[in-house]
């Protein structure tokens, strides 16, 4: 506790261990949120007198003995979960009551991605996609972190994130332009696959530099606070990514320049070979910041989220969720990773068969009679071929047109790339039969 | 269609190919990509691959150096496995010599540290925390403190949050303390250079903004060869030094190397092609454009190149240059990396101050554009042969 504690004052960030259910309450809470007046910790008049550490920030007293405070003294911060395995509420007071609705939207949301993982990985090993990062495992962190947030929140993600883009509403055209880098991609065909991004949406575009958007996650909050306009920002980032320099950084920013910011720790357990004992100490990432643990994985955060998130603006404060999908990761890191070599059969098995979030949804449902074998096939089929349509689709397209390989370098096109453009296509003329003109827009 | 189900076959072929691997494969993918590929081959519309929609094959043709007789018995080696090589040779001769990195000690995610763990122990071969600059400020206290520290940086692309460490800290700590301290047993490696597909953040070549640094050594290999004997080097230096590796290369470039330990010298550069008319400079992947770059220049203009591998790109070797440039007055130098402030600007700065009366032709930099790497436009970004051989034409006839 005295840890705990520490870190607190350290950051200021809030330690809190909510006890939260499937977002039941999300949208009235969402309604709910209101933008209050900081009433941040006031500095302590100096009194020379008084026998206490003198100097800004300090709240603590002296002692006169010498005391370790130990790392590992309690067992680990409690995991903050609502369902069981099999789909049960375990607490029915912490039941999220959530409409029928609500729950199909997120399973189809949630199947939907998986459907899409599957054949988009696919189409890398076949060579059609350079390259592909699946969400197995973490499509109901995605699905039910997206839900409790308004949307006009700015969202700054990782890469493991598709799920939070597909539940607003980003339609598969544009996951599959973006990866086949065709002339629909609103990113210009510049970035490698899964790099979305998306303005209406307030999705901002991912960079594959790690860690980089935390501190920028915690500049969009502050700037957002000013706009007065009850907006917050959410960031979300893996395990692994927690241990750069920028994460440090953006909580601290966070903290102390009071942002209205959810940081989204996704702690899947690996960073591509690295397990979490090789990448930090301690039960969880949680040791840098807040403390509050979600299961997120079980689409949990839909109700945490909302209640958290009315805090974080009304209050300007950070506050960070360690999703614990101890569904961990169940894909390779991307298709450049083939875990097998550091991951036993047994342990992926064990998470893909027996505890995976989709599995426990649709046994959440079908306990209700919400959805039935029949609701079930009748899906499957159906997304699957809303998937194959937008994927033969994007197949056909052309790239985009070579001359966007030189604009946004600068808001204004530079004289100097002016001189390039012209240099390169005087050159792919004279040479013409060497270059793949024919795949590209003209 | 036809195509198409040969490709599906051969995908799931693939995964089963593997052995033990296959059952995992068959966990995490199996299932789903059966699925996938069931998906796939059921749909009318889906058509067979065309030429446009294949990824890009590579733009060079790699060209293996002759088998090297003066370093004892060799054995066929890739890139990768020749950084293996270097990094066994030394752990095995150095008791100090630690390997560290994100997820070296599997092997790696190019497979270069590969059995070194399992081989030394796990307190010589570790995985770091996710933290560049945590890596390289450990590096450079464990050099400083007596051992041979030998980093990883999974993709050079990544090398910039230790930036503040090499160029403020690595780099000055002789300098600065007057010689009481100095972090030469530090060596960094990371991989390097256009892949294909790697777009923004997976083939950058940020050797420009290490030459702008007194103080660190950059060295960049052309092939397995020159990488372990330049690598050796480079963990032999007494001088912090970054060492980056053509990930284009690591499995294409395969050549016969020697099985012990052996140096190839720093910053001397080597005339792989000796010629007459024109010097062509490159270092690391754009060799081998380079390479056919001359025969087609010997066959289609009669024009004889002499090409030059740098090798090392700090300090680099102006004099080996200079008397290229000396003797056929007409350089052209070439790299990935972006034109302005590349290292490139560098070299034809300094020879144009030394070989000034000696020059026929402005000298050339066919490099890539003043943009980030772009994806899908790789094809027209790259200073491939055929922008080479062009300014190879304009130089002869200026």
């Amino acid at each position: 506790m005295a840890t705990l504690n520490s870190i607190k004052n350290m950051y200021g960030i809030c330690s809190h261990v909510i006890r939260q259910t499937t977002g039941l309450r999300a949208a009235k809470l969402i309604q709910q949120r209101a933008f209050r007046v900081n009433g941040a910790l006031r500095q302590q008049p100096f009194d020379s007198s008084e026998e206490k550490p003198q100097f800004p920030g300090a709240s603590a007293e002296f002692i006169d003995h010498l005391e370790f405070i130990q790392p590992n003294v309690i067992s680990g911060i409690p995991v903050y979960r609502v369902m069981d395995r099999a789909g049960k509420i375990i607490n029915p007071s912490e039941d999220p009551q959530l409409s029928k609705e609500q729950v199909l939207n997120f399973y189809q949301k949630m199947t939907l991605l998986n459907t899409m993982d599957r054949i988009l990985y696919e189409s890398q090993r076949q060579g059609r996609i350079s390259f592909y990062m699946t969400n197995y495992g973490e499509e109901g962190t995605h699905i039910g972190s997206a839900a409790a947030l308004d949307p006009r929140d700015l969202v700054f993600g990782q890469y493991r994130e598709a799920g939070v883009l597909m539940y607003r509403g980003f339609p598969l055209d544009l996951f599959m332009a973006q990866c086949y880098a065709n002339v629909d991609d609103l990113g210009k065909g510049r970035q490698m696959p899964v790099h979305y991004g998306s303005k209406d949406l307030n999705f901002v575009t991912i960079s594959s530099p790690l860690a980089t958007q935390i501190p920028q996650a915690a500049g969009a909050a502050y700037a957002a606070k000013r706009e007065n306009t009850n907006r917050a920002v959410i960031c979300y980032f893996g395990e692994g990514a927690a241990s750069e320099g920028d994460a440090h950084a953006g909580f601290n920013f966070s903290a102390t320049l009071e942002c209205p910011l959810i940081f989204f720790c996704r702690n899947n357990g690996y960073a591509i070979s690295t397990p979490t004992n090789e990448q930090y100490r301690g039960d969880g990432i949680g040791k840098t910041g807040s403390t509050l643990f979600c299961l997120g994985s079980r689409s949990v955060c839909v109700r945490c989220e909302p209640r958290i998130l009315c805090r974080a603006v009304a209050e300007n404060q950070p506050f960070l969720i360690e999703a614990m999908t101890q569904a961990t990761r169940i894909g390779h890191h991307s298709t450049s990773d083939d875990s097998s070599a550091y991951r036993s059969v047994d342990e992926v098995n064990y998470w893909d068969k027996q505890d995976h979030p989709i599995s426990r949804l649709r046994h959440y449902m079908t306990a209700r009679s919400w959805w039935s074998e029949e609701d079930e096939r009748s899906w499957r089929k159906q997304s699957r071929k809303m998937v194959m349509e937008a994927f033969e689709k994007a197949e056909k397209r052309h790239k985009p047109h070579p001359d966007l390989m030189f604009s946004d370098v600068y808001e204004e096109m530079t004289p100097n790339l002016v001189k390039q453009k012209e240099a390169m296509w005087r050159h792919v003329q004279q040479y013409k039969e060497h270059y793949p003109l024919d795949a590209y827009a003209k | 269609m036809a195509v198409f189900e040969t490709m599906a076959a051969a995908a799931r072929f693939l995964l089963r190919g593997a052995g033990l691997k296959a059952s995992i494969a068959n966990v995490n993918i199996g299932d789903q990509s059966l699925f996938g590929i069931t998906l796939l081959r059921l749909s009318p519309n889906c058509s067979s691959q065309t030429k446009t929609q294949r990824r890009n094959a590579a733009h060079f043709s790699y060209h293996p150096d002759p088998v090297p007789t003066e370093y004892g018995p060799t054995t066929k080696m890739n890139l990768f496995q020749s950084v293996t090589s270097a990094l066994d040779n030394t752990l095995a001769s150095d008791p100090t010599a630690v390997i560290f990195g994100e997820d070296v000690a599997f092997g790696g995610v190019f497979r270069c540290t590969v059995g070194l763990r399992d081989k030394y122990g796990k307190d010589r071969v570790f995985n770091t925390p996710l933290c560049e600059q945590g890596i390289v400020g450990f590096g450079i206290g464990a050099a400083v403190a007596g051992a041979t520290a030998i980093a990883e940086i999974q993709f050079a692309d990544y090398i910039y949050p230790a930036f503040d460490q090499i160029v403020n800290e690595a780099a000055k700590y002789r300098y600065r303390s007057g010689n009481l301290f100095d972090c030469g047993n530090l060596t960094i490696r990371a991989p390097w250079g256009c892949v294909g597909h790697g777009s923004l953040y997976h083939s950058q070549s940020p050797e420009a903004f290490f030459a702008h640094c007194p103080g660190i050594k950059v060295v960049i290999p052309r092939g397995p060869v020159q990488c372990k004997g330049l690598l050796l080097s480079c963990i032999a230096d007494q001088n912090p030094c970054i060492f980056f590796e053509p990930k284009i290369l690591y499995r294409a470039a395969v050549e016969q190397v020697p099985t012990e330990a052996y140096t190839i010298p720093l910053s001397q550069a080597e005339v792989i092609q000796e010629g007459s008319d024109v010097t062509l400079v490159a270092w690391g992947t754009q060799i081998h454009v380079l390479r056919e770059v001359a025969n087609m220049a010997q066959e289609k203009l009669g024009v004889s190149c002499e090409l030059i591998d740098l090798q090392t790109i700090l300090p680099w070797d102006t004099e080996t240059v200079c008397k290229s440039v000396a003797k056929t007055g007409r350089l052209l130098i070439s790299h990935e990396a972006p034109i302005t402030g590349g290292f490139a600007a560098e070299i034809s700065s300094t020879v144009q101050e030394e070989c000034f009366l000696n020059l026929e032709a402005p000298i050339a930099r066919v490099c890539g554009y003043d943009t980030p790497f772009p994806h899908i436009f790789e094809p027209f970004y790259i200073p491939d042969k055929w922008k080479c051989f062009d300014a190879v034409k304009k130089l002869i006839s200026y």
